[in-house]
């Protein structure tokens, strides 16, 4: 590895590194605008500007320079400081002076650099330029003024997102950026936009003039959105959750977010279950928690443990589920399902249902083969991993696909829609055999349908006939897209041996019905007489079909733990408090249980958090997605010849509004109604 | 950032286009097609200038290019806007370039312009005249500053200006006629008035 | 003075059949075959003998950047690229090579493509020179027909491909790496180096890039040796220039010089002297517009070659000479140049794009004298702040124009303020702003 000297301090370097590079190993800090790590370089702010011994005797752009052995840089000697200082002032001279209204204020690239190297004074007195803003959507909102002209969006949008949408048009000082012809952008990545935009040019639509990063109390937490499990940011002042922005996490979502993570939050102030309710003649009345859980006590009173059923919804914590297992545990059922979609998974092996492949994984991958799924709108942030790699192999890795066509961001050899194909995949067979490290994505609507099982088989049978098991290489991947999922089969939210599934709790199936916090079944299909308890936090289908509906908390409102569709562990933290008499979930089941005489064994979350590890010992590995090859190709039960041959559906019709949190949003809502003209545009 | 402008809702590219098209794109190795993006907007523009009598380049032909060329559009946007060469907006007949960079000024660009000016109507850069026979665009130096001051109708560089000459030049458009380009002072190239003083031998040849 | 016989561009003045029988005559496509058998290798090594120096701008030695490129072709081909964009204010030599002396070229690009392992050439031409690129045009298909270049070339057994593609109004593709980007389809803008397009060029192989005239003579010098070229001129200065000479003289022309002939000769004698006379001289930009500004004092003994005009604080950039007689504003001649640099700007890196409209519009102002004494130093550090810290050179070629003026004309600034400070005291109100 070269070594290079930084400011007197020599580090040790990998070949192929640039010279911003070496000086953050030498800990010296650069300041820059336009290099981000995770884009291609453009060299363009002229802030980075280093003295290089034995280069061209001008200050160079470090992050555009290669480090070589034995090279000698200096970060802070007199050329750097006039050399940024002058690119400082220019910078400066046509940006306007709006800090004190302007959103990134506070977290401002340009403001804080601004301070070691801007004046005290202009010496600019010309009429300062002015751009006029463009319309990117309901999500970004510019302020094209202030833009810099770093180029960071155009590359974020052309590299990352893979909607090549934005542009640098004209030129010299009238260089503008934006979409040229004026429209919504298309990625479910647009937030991102936002956090790479160093200045306020490309702000936070919903966000607006909200609140100052100052005024914030921040909580690390996991998105629950999608099954990606997304590393999160909460940002809350007071009862309010302001804003979530992404954490970086290189293993899931490295630093980027999907636009539903990020903005369906005001769906969280919205339609929210703030007080127990019971119905009374056919009528929702408001109610104490000791009258909700009367209720509930007098209706299960007697009833046999075979006609209680229990059903966990797609955003619920591992610990709440576990409660209520137990609970339902307590009143002898074994009506438990995890699965509202009634998706064909099989828990008899983890990785049967898991992403085996892990996320980061797939950078590994050179042929995928996609499996009624659409990624794009099921996991964007797996989506965009699979685009980096696809990128990485010059755009030339196969990604085949059998389902409806949809529009993604990397090139598809699309088979055709039928899972018969699974059973051959034609001449396709022969590119996955050929990969040395073939992977297959199975969507949830390749297991919801009623020959669910038989494609899980089909599609794991396809994995081993196509090297995609081996000692060190599992190319075997369910992509869940409920965040709930895996926590859920992990600890066992399953029918029991004499239990039924959620099909044989509907239509009258039991008599009580616990829902927690699923939403997602049709209420027509629950049993007239069947007496239905919702237990979450939003107003939803779960709720309007309820005889007694007990507050629960949303993700921001509590402790919990989610299992992301790798299978990895994360915990998520309390932000605010949930509104009104709502409640953490497990507290709820806990004091349920205590009501009913069947007191639930813990009093802390840690105990149930250590009920979950005995349960299950994965909940002990926190954070962790060991990869693992797999020795025992035997595959999951279903009969791989009982494929059908109806096209796949896939699960999501409107990526914006997909669980109670985002039904309940209006900028989802209005990201719908702005998406769906537009799509339906492209598909002339 | 796109002016509103009246913008035409459909392009396709005629035959004689196409196949110019053909021999742009066997220019470039396989997977390089977008190395065309200039020459396709130079034959839309062309194309419209046949079609419409003003050459320049609507949004739908620019989204034509890109169909073409497995571009995404704002590729192509951002070409068109960047060269100064392709019009984003109608031309009149005649698109008089006015040189008046430092070479030109020197020899009386001034002039030109003004002539300009008064023969068309025109008082600003980028204007069309009232009868839509001329746009006027000031441009930077075109690379003839040896026969300064230049005016560039259309392709053609009309050298050695003066306000005469520009008067009669644009005169004579109006008619219908097209006088040959180059110096309008009856130089041979860029030779010195009056002729070479150079290379008078006999040609040579070893 | 150099006599007709060591005249390379024959057809200067189109004359005579630019077409294949003409160049023929001429003395082009002789023995082309034979050079070509000398091998890669020898050929390099002759131009670098010949002493020739980039006639581009920058004068780089040709043959030292011909020897750069890869000896071995891998597995990306090699390209020349050959650029025609010529748009430096006070240039158009590269015209007339295009319009009358075409074969030069198109035999220049042959020989310079099989002395770098390029199978294929392109020349990029500028936009604006549409009746240029026809010609060309033909002349590359007259070759092609011919035999000269194509498969086989000239019997050589190397093919080769030669194409024509037209710039579009953008005098920074006359940098090569934006050259580069445009060809394949992009905006103009440079590219950060390293890599250097010998590595790293057109569809990411190995290229190089070279001016219209360092490709058509190299030709001559091989037929004629290395040696002739290099006894004309001056020590690592040498051989024969094409010479522009433009503004206040009394027969602009184009004419091909010895390097190191005297700037006060090269006026007089060709383009018929100043107007009114040597004395009525003000100052000459001596390379186009990118170079200082040099007064009549330095005028009168400076020799019009790289290092002698390095030496003066100037350049020889193009061989463009833009003459000014005292009549001349030369605050406006200069503000001129700004308003091109800030038009032509990519826009891509900051110091250029925001520094190039700040120096127009403070010089705009200068013009008019509506500034302060004290702003001429601030404008003289704003250039100071945009040369050396761009992706390209264009920053540079902006801020020395600024740099020569008030170097060498401080006092006309100063007076050109007082002027509209005296003029503004006696007026009620002042101008209002730009």
């Amino acid at each position: 590895m070269p070594k290079v000297t930084v400011d007197g301090i020599t580090v040790e370097v990998p070949a192929g590194s640039n010279v911003l590079q070496a000086c953050e190993l030498a800990g010296k800090e650069i300041p820059r605008f336009c290099y981000h790590e995770r884009l291609s370089v453009a060299g363009n702010c002229r802030m980075c500007l280093v003295e290089i011994e034995k280069a061209p005797p001008k200050p160079i752009s470090s992050c555009s320079y290669p480090v070589a052995d034995g090279m000698v840089v200096h970060t802070d000697s007199p050329m750097v400081r006039a050399a940024r200082r002058g690119v400082m002032e220019f910078l400066l001279i046509n940006h306007p002076l709006d800090c004190p209204i302007c959103d990134q204020g506070g977290e401002c690239d340009l403001q804080d650099q601004a301070v070691g190297y801007g004046m005290d004074h202009t010496r600019y007195g010309e009429n300062k330029r002015a751009v006029k803003d463009k319309y990117l959507g309901p999500l970004v909102k510019t302020v094209m003024t202030r833009c810099i002209h770093c180029t960071r969006c155009i590359r974020f949008a052309a590299e990352v997102a893979g909607t090549p949408e934005l542009g640098a048009t004209a030129r010299g000082e009238s260089m503008e950026v934006g979409t040229y012809i004026e429209h919504a952008l298309t990625s479910e990545l647009s937030g991102n936009l936002i956090d790479i935009c160093p200045v306020g040019a490309l702000t936070s639509k919903p966000y607006a003039f909200v609140a100052r990063p100052w005024e914030l109390r921040k909580t690390d937490s996991i998105d629950v959105l999608d099954a990606t499990g997304a590393n999160i940011r909460i940002d809350a002042r007071g009862p309010e959750v302001l804003r979530i922005l992404p954490r970086v996490n290189d293993d899931v979502n490295e630093e980027w977010l999907g636009d539903k993570s990020r903005f369906a939050i005001d769906g969280l102030r919205r339609k929210r279950l703030d007080s127990c309710w019971v119905r009374r003649d056919s009528k929702l009345h408001r109610a104490s928690w000791a009258e909700a859980f009367d209720a509930i006590a007098a209706r299960i009173d007697g009833v046999h443990g075979d006609r209680i059923g229990a059903v966990a919804g797609d955003l619920c914590d591992a610990e709440s589920m576990l409660a209520l297992r137990d609970l339902m545990a307590t009143l002898g059922s074994q009506n438990l399902d995890c699965r509202q979609d009634g998706a064909a998974l099989d828990a008899s092996r983890r990785d049967f249902y898991l992403f085996n492949t892990t996320i980061a994984g797939i950078e590994e991958a050179d042929a995928i083969l996609l499996v009624g799924t659409n990624p794009r709108h099921e996991a964007p942030l797996i989506n965009a991993r699979i685009r980096k790699r696809w990128l990485a192999t010059g755009a030339h890795m196969p990604i085949l696909g059998i389902g409806p066509e949809v529009p993604l961001t990397y090139d598809v050899r699309w088979l055709g829609n039928t899972p018969r194909l699974l059973n051959d995949l034609g001449d396709a067979a022969g590119l996955l055999r050929d990969a040395k490290r073939p992977m297959l994505v199975l969507g949830q609507g390749a297991l919801r349908r009623p020959d669910g099982a038989a494609i899980l088989a089909a599609a794991w049978r396809v994995a081993t006939d196509h090297g995609m098991l081996t000692g060190d290489w599992h190319g075997f991947n369910v992509l869940h897209t409920a965040a709930a999922r895996v926590g859920g089969m992990d600890l066992g939210f399953l029918p029991g041996p004499r239990g039924k599934p959620l099909a044989g709790m509907l239509d009258g199936g039991v008599e009580v019905l616990w829902l927690l916090g699923a939403d997602e079944i049709a209420p027509e299909r629950i049993g007239r007489n069947t007496f239905v308890i919702y237990q979450g936090h939003h107003g939803d289908r779960g709720a309007a079909r309820a005889d007694v509906i007990l507050p629960g908390a949303a993700y921001t409102e509590k402790n919990g733990t989610y299992v992301n569709t790798e299978g990895r562990v994360q915990r998520g933290f309390f932000a605010t408090y949930p509104p009104g008499q709502a409640r953490e979930d497990w507290k709820i089941l806990r004091a349920f249980s205590d009501r009913i005489g069947r007191r639930l064994p813990y009093d802390t979350i840690e105990a149930l958090r250590a009920r979950l590890e005995q349960i299950n010992p994965v909940f002990a590995r926190l954070d962790a997605s060991p990869r693992f090859g797999i020795s025992d190709p035997a595959g999951p039960a279903g009969d791989p010849a009982a494929v059908g041959d109806a096209a796949f559906a896939l699960p999501i019709e409107s990526y914006y509004q997909t669980d109670p949190i985002s039904r309940a949003s209006p900028t989802m809502a209005e990201c719908t109604t702005t998406y769906r003209p537009v799509a339906a545009v492209a598909a002339e | 950032m796109a002016e509103e402008i009246e913008q035409p809702v459909h392009f396709a590219f005629d035959a004689e286009s196409e196949a110019e098209i053909a021999t742009h794109l066997a220019k470039y190795p396989p997977g390089r097609q977008a190395s065309a993006v200039i020459p396709l907007l130079y034959v839309v523009q062309a194309q419209m200038k046949r079609s419409t009598g003003s050459a320049w380049v609507p949004r739908v032909a620019m989204d034509a290019v890109a169909a073409r060329l497995g571009m995404p559009p704002i590729r192509v946007y951002e070409v068109a806007t960047f060269y100064l060469m392709f019009n984003t907006r109608p031309i009149g007949k005649f698109h008089l370039q006015v040189c008046t960079t430092t070479p030109c000024w020197l020899r009386g660009s001034d002039e030109v312009t003004a002539a300009c000016r008064k023969a068309t109507g025109i008082k600003a850069w980028g204007e069309t005249s009232a009868d839509g026979m001329f746009t006027m665009t000031e441009v930077e130096c075109v690379g003839a500053c040896v026969n300064a001051p230049i005016l560039q109708v259309d392709d053609d560089f009309y050298e050695d200006m003066d306000a005469a000459r520009t008067e009669a030049l644009l005169a004579a458009l109006r008619r219908g006629e097209r006088p040959p380009a180059g110096s309008m002072a009856g130089r041979q190239g860029s030779a010195p008035e009056g002729g070479p003083t150079t290379l008078l031998e006999p040609t040579v040849a070893e | 003075m150099l006599s007709d016989r060591d005249r390379i561009f024959t057809n200067l003045y189109g004359l005579h059949d630019w077409g294949l029988d003409g160049a023929r005559a001429r003395g082009d496509w002789d023995g082309t075959a034979a050079i070509l058998a000398r091998g890669p290798d020898a050929i390099v090594e002759e131009m670098k003998s010949s002493g020739l120096r980039g006639r581009g701008g920058a004068g780089f030695p040709t043959g030292m950047k011909w020897s750069f490129m890869p000896k071995q072709v891998g597995d990306r081909p090699h390209y020349l690229i050959v650029n025609a964009d010529e748009s430096e204010p006070g240039t158009c030599k590269d015209r007339d090579i295009l319009r009358n002396d075409p074969h030069k070229l198109v035999e220049g690009c042959l020989i310079a493509s099989f002395a770098m392992r390029a199978h294929a050439c392109y020349i990029y031409i500028r936009g604006e020179f549409a009746a240029e690129a026809k010609r060309l045009q033909a002349a590359i298909d007259q070759a092609y027909a011919a035999g000269l270049i194509g498969r086989n070339a000239c019997g050589s057994g190397w093919d080769f491909d030669l194409y024509l593609h037209r710039g579009a109004g953008a005098y920074i593709c006359g940098e090569e790496t934006a050259l580069l980007e445009s060809l394949e389809g992009k905006k103009g803008m440079p590219r950060l180096k390293p890599p250097f397009p010998a590595a790293v060029g057109l569809y990411g192989c190995p290229s190089t890039v070279n001016n219209v005239e360092s490709i058509a003579v190299a030709p001559t010098i091989l037929r004629r040796g290395p040696a002739w070229f290099s006894a004309l001129g001056r020590p690592k200065n040498t051989g024969t220039k094409l010479f522009c000479i433009s503004g206040h003289v009394n027969k602009p022309c184009n004419v091909e010089e010895e390097l190191g002939i005297p700037l006060r000769e090269l006026i007089d004698r060709y383009a018929g002297g100043v107007r009114g006379g040597w004395d009525n001289l003000l100052a000459v930009i001596p390379g186009g517009a990118s170079v200082p500004v040099i007064p009549k004092s330095v005028c009168d003994t400076v020799l019009m070659d790289f290092d002698s005009l390095r030496d003066v604080r100037s350049g020889l950039g193009t061989a463009a000479v833009i003459v000014m007689d005292r009549s001349t504003d030369i605050i406006r001649a200069i503000a001129r140049l700004s308003q091109f640099y800030k038009h032509e700007s990519c826009g891509q890196c900051t110091p250029c794009r925001e520094g190039t409209g700040w120096m127009m519009r403070v010089m705009n102002r200068m013009v008019q004298g509506r500034a302060e004494p004290e702003e001429i130093d601030t404008l003289e550090q704003v250039t100071r702040q945009v040369e050396g810290h761009t992706i390209c050179a264009l920053g540079d070629a902006a801020a020395w124009p600024i740099q020569g003026l008030i170097r060498h004309f401080r006092p006309v600034i100063e007076d050109r303020i007082a002027q509209y400070k005296a003029g503004r005291a006696a007026r009620p109100l002042p101008l209002a702003a730009e």
